[in-house]
């Protein structure tokens, strides 16, 4: 299986994406912002830095590149799409997802291990978890905050497409402590916190986050 | 602007320096991001908001107003 990491001006994270997605046992492939070409994934991590330098708004340049517009259409075809972080910024200023994240509540950028509960494992990316399972993994950011309109949480809460949640003390403020969500398909995830961060006992505070990229390898071998 | 429902935390911290500096009497302070385009006249209102609306702000999270001043 061939994994897309998207790699934007800015973009931090790719090296620990594309790590993470060969530590799973799929190939990572480097997809370039400025190329509208896919190069032929069969899914596609969006990672975080700061892309454009969060000129604007975090994510809301990112969305216009290139590579970007087909992420847009193989995610409406149904490839499965992970947004981390600065990821999952671009991903809701793409209209893939709903909602926004503002500045987190305490003005602070928190970088810590940070306990989530996994409450939907039937997504692309979370099927190797159990639903309610908790597990480690880093979150830093200064932009983690997720809203949305009530309307808009209310249907994500009705649909169970919350699926991470911060547990103990809440990092940024998010509505319903939400950490990630996912589309009405469940092949869309984004989620605040660093899964790719969290693969081996030598770099990461667990090898939980493993889980993300393990669980699209079975979505791939399910589908063929 | 942050719309009026959203936290703001940068303006509240902003509010509450605002006595300690000596400056009494502000019971409110919000934070939010002002452009300035210098556009052709051939560049109509219309245009404006869709910029405004579909580039400089998010929708789910700020609302916006367009001036348009003569130079």
């Amino acid at each position: 299986m061939k994994i897309g990491v998207v790699t934007f001006p800015g973009t931090l994270d790719d090296v620990d994406a594309a790590r993470a997605v060969t530590h799973a046992g799929a190939e990572a492939v480097a997809l370039w912002h400025a190329d509208a070409d896919l190069r032929g994934v069969d899914a596609v991590v969006v990672p975080g830095g700061f892309s454009y330098g969060d000129y604007l708004r975090a994510g809301a340049i990112a969305r216009f590149a290139p590579v970007m517009g087909e992420v847009v259409d193989a995610a409406r075809g149904g490839m499965p799409i992970l947004g981390i972080c600065n990821g999952f910024q671009v991903l809701c200023e793409a209209g893939l997802l709903p909602g926004a994240m503002l500045r987190n509540a305490g003005l602070h950028f928190v970088c810590r291990d940070q306990w989530l509960r996994v409450d939907n494992s039937a997504t692309a990316w979370t099927t190797r978890f159990d639903t309610g399972a908790e597990i480690l993994v880093p979150v830093k950011n200064i932009d983690g905050r997720y809203t949305a309109s009530q309307s808009t949480v209310d249907e994500l809460e009705a649909e169970g497409r919350v699926v991470f949640r911060y547990v103990g003390r809440n990092p940024n403020g998010s509505l319903n402590d939400i950490a990630g969500i996912t589309d009405p398909t469940g092949r869309i995830v984004g989620l605040m916190p660093h899964p790719e961060h969290a693969i081996d006992a030598l770099t990461g505070p667990s090898d939980d986050g493993l889980g993300l990229f393990l669980s699209v390898i079975d979505s791939r071998v399910t589908a063929a | 602007m942050p719309k009026p429902e959203i936290l703001d935390p940068q303006g509240q911290a902003v509010a509450r320096a605002l006595p300690r500096l000596g400056f009494a009497g502000v019971s409110d302070v919000r934070q939010g991001k002002h452009f300035e385009l210098e556009v052709d006249d051939s560049v109509d209102d219309e245009t404006l908001a869709k910029i405004a609306e579909g580039f400089l702000s998010n929708p789910v999270i700020e609302d916006f107003v367009v001036r348009r001043v003569d130079s």
